[in-house]
């Protein structure tokens, strides 16, 4: 049993309010359950049980005095291995980054602390965020607590697991093109990838630059305003964030859906879609309806075209991003004769199968005589793809999509076919491309009883508005309150 | 969309990574798949239109010319794999 | 025998003085200890991003007005890609596409003008030290990087290849130099490194259009370097057309020692860089505002001011030229004729009496204790016949030491020139008596007499005496039968 591991945040926060547990007590619970249960599920990478207490012990201290607390005060949260945080280190689930501990924090992670938060460590990932399964981190995958042999999905895995099996109240994680989303699905989570601009990147260790956001992985939607509203924001020292108005998310979230219209693009429910995912959506479709919202068709022509476009502007942004990890200023080095020699040792020996694919092609496009032919197609293409979210945006309010294409796949079942694994992106790498928030939330489960999730897809910055709806529908619905039996 | 071999070393040394053979035999042909997969592009019709190169809506970020404190030579050195009389220490530079 | 065509474009990377670097907030001074200004940022590490430094685009729009190129509504920044341990992040962000400004020119006088082809910045890399045998490149068994050079501000103005002699790019070169220092943007300073400079020089038969294989050739650190690295690779160029050889696209070292060019060995084909937009950084857009507000940061640019000096105020284009070719020396002599003085008087006492004085001292301008408006009285001094010119350069001998207003230091020494007539005569009588022979020489009608009189007058009254009221008097009294 998880005890107290398995409140959510709003809950701890009140029962930490009531006097009727401690932060250290909660922070002992959940360290209590990732012994318990980590051996099985191996969502962390590192683990930081000594600060831990300590905040937690601080975070008491301000309680007792009747301090100035923050919307997380003593709350345990676990970070996605790509984001810095001083003093502890962070691999990015690569042997390349092997001995590395940053010497600064990343923005999101100064406020988490200005929010009093806990954090229990750094959780896996696929190797830099490249993949949807964290089958690709050098340190062996994180399980799916729904079913061991299942993947979590990817590449936010690690959090996605932890917070489903209560080895942290709530955690962050990032998404590029679904790897907040995709695993919330696969973990039955509630998930954001806000608006492109809405959080800071600075301190996010850089997959695709254009695409790449930070967001929640929570055990509900309230959860989710609660921690997106303490990370988001104008950052000074990243000139993509965006200063934010209109209601901070836990106001955003309050209030009703009657009238709403959500669309469904045709082209997102094909043959290929696994009918349990479809009857899942069908049932909420239904609910949503019941609470008063509205539906349309719509159509999205260029749909087909989202996953290529995706696969040359992330890989070419990734193959830059990832050549400042040389062996010169930190992590890995191999020994070379000369310069040359230890790059090539370096980076041929700390990255993994992923990187080095994603590195190849991301520089094949990029290289002279192929930039025009597929990286400046692959952008005017992004174009297109904008203007139809955007018009489609123009007579609904939001859209509604599956999260993914099937429940959690077995470990190793899409390993062996690259092309096929970046095909069960299929729903969410449109919304990176384009900028717009989306949100995920549990909508239903298999026979099999692996979760399914939904998508919704918002305006750009409304995602408050996404946050209602969601927080309408599990006012409604249970989906959200079943945990895996592990025990 | 066939990719020679040379293709393949070429990119690989520009990206500064050595391929075993087994390596540049199955990254290249994952190449040629994704590229395969990729050329369905070519059926969209883009003349006229404009790269997207940013999402954020916002323009002319700076920031003011003052001073901010940064890492100490210590902590430089901390993190770095080899460090000599205050700098970081690399292989020898082959004349290039 | 074809006559040859020597045709040169010149990089000049110009180091911005702002406080910050370009993408950071750590400190540009020069001289810290090694890894002391540094910052995730400018040392690339994981998850850093860059943010631009205000002051550095200003100056940069700057540079770009003044040198008359036309400054587009949009301009971004790009990532240009290469591997090298001086490279934190093993690409630049520089500019492609969309440069800050571009087709803009330069006037060397004579009716040279050269055309600037584009103006746009980027960040410096590292400085690397090679440790081990020799300190060329690959001499070495390892190297040593510093990284507070790292992000520094760099412009990078690029010409059109319309240079013709290696004289005249220098001049090129010197006059770029003016400007950024006239701009208070950088220190310009070869030696310093925070002026640097490239070229691509090549020859061609005179009057054919299609130019010669270009040739880049680097490390020039001095405007000397820059002349004979020219003079000898213009020389090289012809021997080896002349002789029946060809030329192939190189890069070449200039190498001090020699004095001549060495091939760059084992260079690699030309990079492949993989430029692509920065997603980092956002488009800068400019309006006709700010660009107006950007101009009128512009000082009275140094031809502009050599012109009037001329026209205006009617000094000849040499001393105009002496006089603007330090932007501080050019305003401390405005100063001066807005104390009053007469432009060329002051012309003379600037250039000459002051900057040789200073410069003999080992010191510029700015450490002058003799402010343009004490320099104007002392002017004054002269011309209301106070004191004469030759004492006026004693009196200003102590106010460069002193600081002191010149009329204190004609009080003080007790230097007031004698004009009065009956002050002087007895004088003067006693110099026609002291000296028999020369006041018969002047009355017998040897006229260059009365100088030597004049001079015993000045003799006797310790300088002091205005020699044209001795002038005067001697033939006065010497008239007197």
């Amino acid at each position: 049993m998880a005890g107290p591991a398995a409140l959510t945040i709003h809950e701890a926060a009140a029962e930490l309010a009531a006097k009727k547990i401690s932060s250290v007590e909660l922070t002992q619970a959940v360290f209590a359950r990732i012994k318990a249960v980590e051996p099985r599920v191996h969502a962390y990478l590192h683990l930081t049980e000594e600060t831990a207490l300590a905040e937690a012990q601080a975070s008491d201290r301000r309680r007792a005095a009747d301090a100035p607390l923050g919307p997380l005060d003593g709350v345990p949260i676990a970070i996605k291995d790509n984001m810095c945080v001083r003093g502890v280190p962070a691999t990015c689930a690569s042997r390349i980054l092997a001995g590395f501990v940053p010497p600064y924090d990343a923005t999101v992670i100064t406020r988490l602390r200005a929010a009093g938060a806990v954090l229990t460590g750094k959780t896996n990932l696929d190797e830099f965020a490249f993949g949807s399964s964290t089958e690709n981190s050098a340190f062996g995958p994180t399980r799916n607590p729904w079913d061991l042999d299942r993947v979590p999905g990817g590449s936010s895995g690690g959090s996605a697991a932890a917070v489903a099996a209560d080895e942290a109240i709530a955690a962050l994680g990032s998404d590029t093109g679904g790897s907040i989303r995709q695993p919330a699905a696969l973990c039955g989570l509630a998930g954001l990838k806000p608006t492109y601009g809405r959080v800071s990147r600075y301190g996010l260790i850089a997959f695709a630059s254009s695409l790449d956001q930070i967001g929640p992985l929570t055990k509900d939607v309230e959860d989710c305003a609660i921690l997106q509203e303490a990370i988001e924001g104008w950052d000074a020292a990243d000139s993509t964030s965006v200063r934010l108005d209109g209601p901070p998310p836990t106001r955003a979230i309050q209030g009703d859906v009657q009238g709403l219209t959500l669309g469904i693009a045709k082209e997102w429910l094909t043959e290929g879609l696994d009918p349990e995912v479809r009857a899942a959506f069908d049932g909420a479709r239904a609910a949503l309806e019941k609470l008063g919202v509205k539906f349309r068709e719509i159509s999205l022509p260029l749909q087909d075209y989202a996953l290529p476009v995706y696969y040359l502007v992330a890989p070419a942004e990734a193959s830059s991003n990832l050549a400042r990890f040389d062996g010169v200023r930190y992590g890995l080095r191999e020994d070379g004769a000369n310069i040359i020699e230890m790059y090539k040792k370096t980076r041929s020996a700390g990255f993994g199968p992923e990187p080095k694919r994603r590195i190849i092609l991301g520089t094949y496009v990029l290289s002279a005589g192929y930039y025009d032919a597929y990286y400046l197609k692959a952008l005017k293409a992004r174009t297109r793809l904008r203007e139809d979210y955007l018009n489609a945006l123009k007579d609904c309010d939001a859209l509604l999509s599956p999260a993914t294409p099937t429940p959690a796949f077995r470990i190793g079942e899409k390993t062996d076919d690259p092309l096929q694994m970046y095909l069960s992106d299929i729903y969410t790498v449109s919304v990176n491309l384009v900028g717009l928030p989306g949100l995920v939330i549990p909508c239903g489960f298999s026979k099999a009883n692996l979760p399914i999730g939904m998508q919704f897809i918002g305006r750009a910055f409304d995602d408050g508005g996404l946050l209602r709806l969601a927080a309408r529908f599990q006012d409604a619905t249970d989906w959200h309150r079943r945990r895996p039996s592990l025990g | 969309m066939a990719l020679t071999r040379k293709e393949v070393e070429a990119i690989a040394h520009l990206a500064r990574l050595s391929l075993t053979e087994a390596e540049l035999e199955k990254y290249g042909a994952q190449l040629e798949a994704i590229l395969g997969y990729v050329e369905s592009l070519n059926k969209l019709p883009l003349e006229g239109v404009e790269p997207t190169t940013h999402v954020s809506p916002a323009t002319d970020r700076t920031r003011t010319d003052n001073p901010a404190p940064g890492l100490t030579q210590a902590e430089v050195g901390a993190i770095a794999p080899e460090f000599r009389a205050g700098s970081v220490r690399v292989p020898r530079i082959l004349e290039e | 025998m074809a006559e040859y065509e020597t045709v040169i474009g010149l990089e000049v990377h110009c180091e911005l003085s702002t406080k910050t670097k370009i993408f950071c907030g750590c400190s540009t001074a020069f001289g810290a200890a090694p890894n002391s200004q540094v910052c995730p940022v400018c040392l690339g590490l994981p998850g850093v991003l860059p943010v631009m430094n205000a002051e550095v685009l200003d100056r940069a729009i700057m540079v770009g007005l003044a040198v008359g190129c036309t400054i587009p509504k949009r301009f971004k920044f790009d990532r240009k890609h290469y591997y090298y341990p001086d490279l934190p992040k093993n690409f630049q962000i520089s500019q492609y596409d969309l440069p800050l400004a571009h087709d803009g020119h330069v006037d060397l006088g004579g009716g040279r003008t050269i055309r600037i082809k584009r103006v746009h910045l980027e960040e410096d890399a590292a400085k690397l030290v090679h440790e081990g045998a020799g300190e060329k490149i690959g001499t070495g068994t390892a190297a040593l990087v510093d990284y507070n050079r790292s992000g520094m501000p760099l412009l990078e103005i690029v010409s059109e290849p319309d240079l013709r002699e290696p004289a005249e790019a220098v001049a090129y070169v010197k006059s770029l130099q003016t400007l950024v220092r006239y701009l208070h943007v950088s220190d310009g300073n070869m030696e310093e490194g925070s002026l640097r400079c490239d070229a691509n020089i090549s020859v061609r038969p005179k009057g054919q259009a299609q130019l010669g294989a270009k040739i880049e050739i680097k490390n020039m650190n001095s405007f000397r370097s820059v002349e004979h690295a020219l003079a000898y690779e213009a020389k090289r160029q012809r021997e080896v057309l002349g002789q029946g050889g060809t030329l192939a696209q190189e890069t070449r070292l200039y190498d001090e020692a020699s004095g001549g060019t060495k091939p760059m060995r084992g260079k690699e084909a030309a990079h492949d860089y993989r430029y692509f937009p920065e997603p980092d950084l956002l488009v800068f857009t400019m309006d006709d505002v700010r660009l107006e507000k950007l101009r009128g940061r512009l000082p009275e640019l140094p031809d502009v001011k050599r012109l009037r000096y001329v026209q205006t105020l009617g000094l000849t284009d040499y001393d105009a030229g002496v006089l603007t070719g330090d932007r501080a020396v050019a305003e401390y002599y405005e100063a001066v004729i807005a104390a009053g003085a007469p432009p060329k008087t002051a012309s003379n006492w600037v250039s000459t009496e002051l900057l040789g004085a200073l410069h003999g001292r080992k010191l510029g301008i700015a450490d002058s204790k003799v402010a343009p408006r004490q320099l104007a009285a002392l002017i004054a001094l002269i011309h209301r016949g106070t004191i004469s010119g030759k004492i006026a350069k004693t009196v200003f001998a102590d106010m460069i030491g002193s600081g002191a207003d010149p009329e204190a230091v004609v009080k003080k020494k007790g230097l007031v020139q004698i004009t009065d007539e009956q002050a002087l005569a007895a004088t003067v009588r006693e110099v026609i008596a002291a000296n028999e022979r020369s006041a018969a020489d002047f009355k017998a009608g040897r006229q260059q007499a009365i100088g030597f009189l004049v001079g015993q007058v000045m003799k006797a009254t310790g300088g002091k005496a205005n020699p044209q009221a001795a002038n005067k008097l001697l033939r006065e009294e010497l008239g007197k039968p």
